[in-house]
Parts: structure tokens; C-alpha cells; sequence
């Protein structure tokens, strides 16, 4: 083929597919290329015939599997459980790139908390916390509090901010302020601000304040829950963007090797050889497994577990879709252990199968048995593909060789890191930051 | 008078180049541009068209282009009730890339969705260019295959409306079906929610599952 490009991006995972898309409405002439025969890389959503052959040795034939849990191609089953805050930055990327109008999304039933071996529905307001069996009394009137805080604050107004600095009082502190007990600091930190271990505790609050605001600004956006998540798997989103991508002149090259990676005396990149021959480009966006020599481990390793059941998780009022937190502190941990559970309303199973995907990140050598606690929870378990990822990112920014690269996508339960990645390799690669803006209408053809 | 409105995804597929944008051109602007780019920026084009006692909106979703090279998304025909597969009479090649996007419609689209095979660029033969693919062919594809089937020119118009015409008046006869509504609420996130199941939602079975399938 020969041609020249503005931008090529190797591999289709989520990252990549909102940058090209986002580059391509720029005006950037894209090409994106996946090694893989389908899209969405490691962000992929694949049939359960393809989760026997990615997990386990022996193979199963696809009549014995849909014998046993129905039509093979009703699965979509998620390899990275994530759900969409419903006021996070995805929400806003995907409204205002109109990718909405490819995917349609519900809301997940229930948010809940395992607290002293019982599970708890998360209270994601003043009503619901003064109502919940998660705190006594008093508690309940301290959080109250606490939670008229957050609502109340204005950054410009300090009588509203009741003496507290959120740049130099830790969030300990403000615990301390409002009189809040260990299992309620618990919920708060690990099932409002979503923090996947204790370390936030000793800093500064403001991270924590917009994080909690986040939480309870998406569960108001729809009331039950604050995450979304889009029908038949996550799996839409990649294509929904490459669609965009693809409809702003972006070419597209599933299954396509990269052969060869070429770059200029000055060490820059400049373009890659395909079976279709070469394209150049002054700039490459990228996954890591594209460039592993120039990708480093973060030193964390996540397991997941992708758990088939035929019942709703118990205790959850039969939800059919729900996401559990089992905070460290309750089960002797340093990482919480996340328990992401879906359903045929969501077009991810067969009719009457759950989903119940379980991750958490590793600390020891047995990392099978650190997922028990969560397994207790979840009955009876048909199926069990369990895999480890360790999780990489770049080695350098990408501005003395043009490579871009991407982090893994990590333990956390939503998408507001890949989103904070799409951010910035946006601004490294562009110069400026991410503006986001309505498409014209001009282009919505519509009599 | 009854005037519903019945949105119909209808995708297109077919090799490149076989007129694909040009017949939903002719369609929908009743207008033919020669050597025609690849549409860009469009998500998907809608036109109306009066079926009696009721309107369809057919919402025409195009490739954009990602058939080049293998590498269309599952996404593109999910939930499609309607697909145009389109070869181009006078390549012989394309219908047989025709026959594979049928296969593929069967095995990876809905089960009631209506497939048209047309058979494009007649104008060529009229002006004594050389058929490659013979009309009793196609057809018996289409008899095999439970196909409507057109021989179309979308530079001169020729059967091009029959087409849409044709499907039209087949998604008439099935029995009414929830009337999907993909290209409302284009200014933010389509929420389903079990709570207030939503008529217009697209995939009512899914929307009602919630209430109980405990």
C-alpha cells in the first residue's frame, strides 16, 4: 500500500481506539492497525469458546460448551471488568463524541460493601445513610455530617469549607474532624473514593473529596447505582470508537502483524511493514505488547477470575448486576478485592447465567487462594477462568523517539485512570490538551 | 390516520467499490456523484419513506470504509433488521465476497433480519459493457437463501427506491415489532433502565429481563 499517514496506532484495546478516534475527528489522517483478528485487544469482550481456549489446557468442544451453558455466541464475557461512573470522564468522551449512538448502556442495579462478613448496599446519600445497618446511631449523625460537608463545600467560600484545608489536612484528618469510626472510613475510602488500598489516609484530601463527589454525583445522575455499564460488554466500546475513527477517514488493518518497526537516523520512528506493505507516519500511538523494550513493569501483578454462575450473587436482593467490595482491612489485606457481577440483562450471558468477575492485586505467591474470601460469597461456581496479568507502562514520555505508549489497563473498577492515559497521551502527542467539544450537527444528517 | 414511525437499522455490505454509498446517495438525495469519495463523517444517513398507514425510517449505516481490509466490528450488524449485500454485476469477484457477507450476515446477524442482495452498476451493461454475473445465478442465491434481490444502477436511479421499497413493505408484513429508535437521544447516553422500562428502548426483551429473571 505504500501510503502516508499523520498518526499510526498499533492495537484496538480502549485507549488506543478513543485516541484515533479523537485524532481522526482532529483532521489527523489515522491508520490503526491490530495484530489480532478482532478488536479491543486486552479491553476485548470475547465468546466463552474463546475464554476455553485463552484459560484452560484441555480443549472443550463448542457443542460440549453450549450443552452445558447455551448458544456460544450469546456470551460476551468482559477480560478486564470495568464499570462506566455515570459522571466520570468515559461518560463525557462518549457523549460528546456521539459514540452514544452506537451503544446503548444500563445502569448497574446495585453498589455494595462486605463489612464484618455480611454484605452491605453502599449509602450513596444522606437519605440512604441514615437508613443503612452499616452504622449505629451516632455514626449514622456523624456521616450525615460528613456528607453535608462534601455537598456543602465551595472552593471560594470558606465558611463552607469548616476549618478544613483539602491540600494540607489528610483525609485521616478530616475523618478525625467529623468523628468517624474504622469500618465507616472503610466504606468511605474504599467504596465511595474507590481507593484500592490505605495509602491515602496520609494525603492530602482533595483527591479524596473529588473522587467521593464523583461517586455521588454518578449515582445521582440515575439513582440506583453510580455505574454504567453498555449492553452485550464492554467489548462495544473500542469498536464504537474505531467506528468514529474509521467514519472521520481512519483506516482500518485487524489481523496485521507488525513485521517491522522503522525509524529515521535520529532514532525517530517512522513508520511500520505490514503484509500490506509499508505506511509511514511522523508518530505512533501504541499498547505495550507492541514495544515491550520499551515498556517497564509497574511492579503490580492483578488476578482475575471470571466465575460462571447460575444464580444471582446471594444476599444482593437477586440484582442482576452488581458491583461488591471487599475492602483489605476486612480479610487482612493491603488490596481490595473487587467482585464485578453482570447478567443476561446486560447481553454478556446466556439467559439465566451471572457473571461474576473477581480481581484483586497480588501480594503473595499463592494468589488463588488471596480471591477465597470473595469466592465464598458467590455460591455455587459452575466455571473458572482464572489468568494474571502484570500490568506495564512506558519507560519514556515518547518525545525523543515519537513512540506513544499506553499503560495497562488496571485493578481499579472504573475508567477513570485509562482516561486520565487517553488525556495525556493526547497532550504529548498533539502539544495541547484534550478539548471536548460537541460535533457539529452538519454532520448528523437527519430530514 | 395512524402515522407511527418504525426506525429500521439497515447496514450495507460488499466489496469496495461496488456502489454501496452511491445507491443510498441515490436513495436518499436522489443525486449520483462520479468517482465518489468515501463518505466521511456521517454516522449514518436516515430517510423516510411512506408505506400506507405507517412510516419507516430507515437509519443507513455505511461502512466507513472498514470492509477494506477485513476489518468491520461485530458492532456494525448488531441488531440490524436489514442489510443490503451488494455486488457489482460486471466483477465476478464481488459476487463472491457477496455470497460470504450472506454467510456471514446468517451465522453473526439476528435471525429475522431481511437481507437484499443487489446486483449494482447495471448502467454498464445497458451501455454495452459486459455482464459477469448472470441474473439466474444471483436469484438462485437469493431463492436459496431467503433473499429479496434487485439489479440496480445507482447513477441512473434504476431500481434503486424498489429496493428500499421492497424491504419496506417485508418489515410491513412481519408482525409489529418494538419500534427501535437508535438514532433518538443523540445529545447523551441512552440509559435502559429496568426501572422505567422504555418502549423505544432498542432491545425490548433485554429491558424487561430485569424485572424478573431471578
Amino acid at each position: 500500500m505504500d501510503e502516508e499517514y499523520d498518526v499510526i496506532v498499533l492495537g484496538t484495546g480502549l485507549t488506543e481506539c478513543i485516541l484515533s478516534g479523537l485524532l481522526s475527528v482532529d483532521g489527523k489522517k489515522v491508520l490503526h492497525i491490530d495484530k489480532q483478528d478482532h478488536y479491543g485487544g486486552e479491553s476485548a469482550s470475547v465468546a466463552l469458546s474463546q475464554l476455553y481456549q485463552k484459560f484452560k489446557q484441555n480443549p472443550v468442544s463448542k457443542d460440549e460448551i453450549e450443552t452445558k451453558f447455551g448458544r456460544d455466541r450469546d456470551w460476551s464475557v468482559d477480560l478486564i471488568p470495568k464499570f462506566l461512573m455515570a459522571d466520570g470522564e468515559l461518560t463525557k468522551i462518549l457523549v460528546h463524541t456521539d459514540v452514544t449512538r452506537y451503544i446503548d448502556f444500563k445502569q448497574v442495579a446495585g453498589s455494595y460493601v462486605y463489612n464484618k462478613g455480611k454484605i452491605y448496599k453502599v449509602p450513596a446519600n444522606e437519605l440512604e445513610a441514615i437508613s443503612s445497618p452499616l452504622m449505629g446511631i451516632f455514626e449514622k449523625r456523624r456521616m450525615k455530617r460528613f456528607l453535608e460537608w462534601i455537598g456543602e463545600y465551595q472552593e471560594d467560600n470558606l465558611r463552607t469549607h469548616q476549618g478544613l484545608d483539602l491540600d494540607k489536612n489528610t483525609m485521616d484528618e478530616v475523618y478525625y474532624k467529623f468523628g468517624l469510626g474504622a469500618s465507616t472510613k472503610d466504606f468511605i475510602g474504599h467504596s465511595m473514593a474507590l481507593w484500592t488500598n490505605d495509602d491515602y489516609l496520609q494525603q492530602p484530601a482533595r483527591s479524596s473529596f473529588e473522587r467521593i463527589v464523583l461517586y455521588l454525583q454518578s449515582v445521582a445522575r440515575y439513582g440506583k447505582s453510580p455505574y454504567l455499564y453498555p449492553l452485550y460488554g464492554l467489548g462495544e466500546l473500542p469498536q464504537g470508537f474505531a467506528r468514529l475513527s474509521a467514519i472521520y477517514g481512519g483506516t482500518y488493518m485487524l489481523n496485521t502483524p507488525v513485521e517491522k518497526v522503522l525509524y529515521g537516523e535520529d532514532g525517530k520512528f517512522e513508520g511500520v511493514t505490514t503484509k500490506e506493505g509499508t505506511a509511514r507516519a511522523p508518530v505512533v500511538i501504541a499498547d505495550p505488547t507492541y514495544f515491550p523494550e520499551k515498556c517497564k513493569s509497574t511492579g503490580q501483578k492483578v488476578i482475575r477470575a471470571i466465575c460462571v454462575l447460575k444464580h444471582p450473587v446471594p444476599n444482593t436482593g437477586n440484582a442482576d448486576s452488581v458491583q461488591l467490595i471487599i475492602p483489605q482491612s476486612q480479610v487482612g489485606r493491603q488490596n481490595d478485592i473487587y467482585v464485578a457481577v453482570m447478567s443476561d440483562s446486560h447481553n454478556v450471558v446466556a439467559k439465566g447465567h451471572y457473571l461474576a468477575i473477581v480481581s484483586t492485586i497480588i501480594e503473595t505467591d499463592k494468589p488463588h487462594i488471596e480471591l477465597e474470601p470473595a469466592f465464598k460469597l458467590l455460591g455455587s461456581i459452575e466455571e473458572r477462568f482464572m489468568g494474571i496479568a502484570e500490568l506495564f507502562e512506558p519507560k519514556e514520555s515518547g518525545a525523543a523517539d515519537n513512540v506513544y505508549l499506553s499503560r495497562s489497563y488496571d485493578s481499579s473498577s472504573h475508567f477513570e485512570s485509562m482516561t486520565d492515559d487517553v488525556k495525556d497521551i493526547y497532550f504529548r502527542v498533539t502539544g495541547h490538551p484534550l478539548v471536548l467539544k460537541k460535533r457539529s450537527q452538519e454532520d448528523e444528517e437527519d430530514e | 390516520m395512524n402515522t407511527s414511525v418504525t426506525s429500521i437499522k439497515l447496514v450495507l455490505l460488499g466489496e469496495a467499490a461496488v456502489g454501496k454509498s452511491s445507491i443510498v446517495l441515490r436513495f436518499v438525495s436522489n443525486d449520483f456523484a462520479e468517482n465518489k469519495e468515501p463518505t466521511i463523517g456521517a454516522a449514518f444517513l436516515t430517510q423516510r419513506v411512506n408505506m400506507g398507514d405507517h412510516t419507516i425510517k430507515f437509519e443507513i449505516w455505511d461502512t466507513a470504509g472498514q470492509e477494506r481490509f477485513a476489518s468491520l466490528a461485530p458492532m456494525y450488524y448488531r441488531n440490524a433488521q436489514a442489510a443490503l449485500v451488494v455486488y457489482d454485476v460486471t466483477k465476478p469477484q464481488s459476487f463472491i465476497k457477496a455470497r460470504h457477507w450472506v454467510k456471514e450476515l446468517h451465522e453473526q446477524a439476528s435471525r429475522d433480519i431481511i437481507i437484499a442482495l443487489v446486483g449494482n452498476k447495471l448502467d454498464i451493461i445497458e451501455n454495452g459493457g459486459e455482464r459477469k454475473v448472470a441474473r439466474e445465478e444471483a436469484e438462485n442465491l437469493a431463492q436459496q437463501e431467503g433473499l429479496l434481490f434487485f439489479e440496480t444502477s445507482a447513477k441512473s436511479g434504476s431500481n434503486v427506491n424498489e429496493v428500499f421499497l421492497g424491504i419496506g413493505q417485508k418489515i410491513s408484513l412481519k408482525p409489529a415489532q418494538n419500534a427501535q429508535d437508535g438514532g433518538q437521544g443523540s445529545s447523551g447516553l441512552r440509559i435502559n433502565d429496568d426501572s422505567r422500562i422504555d418502549l423505544r428502548a432498542p432491545y425490548g426483551q433485554s429491558s424487561a429481563a430485569g424485572s424478573c429473571n431471578c
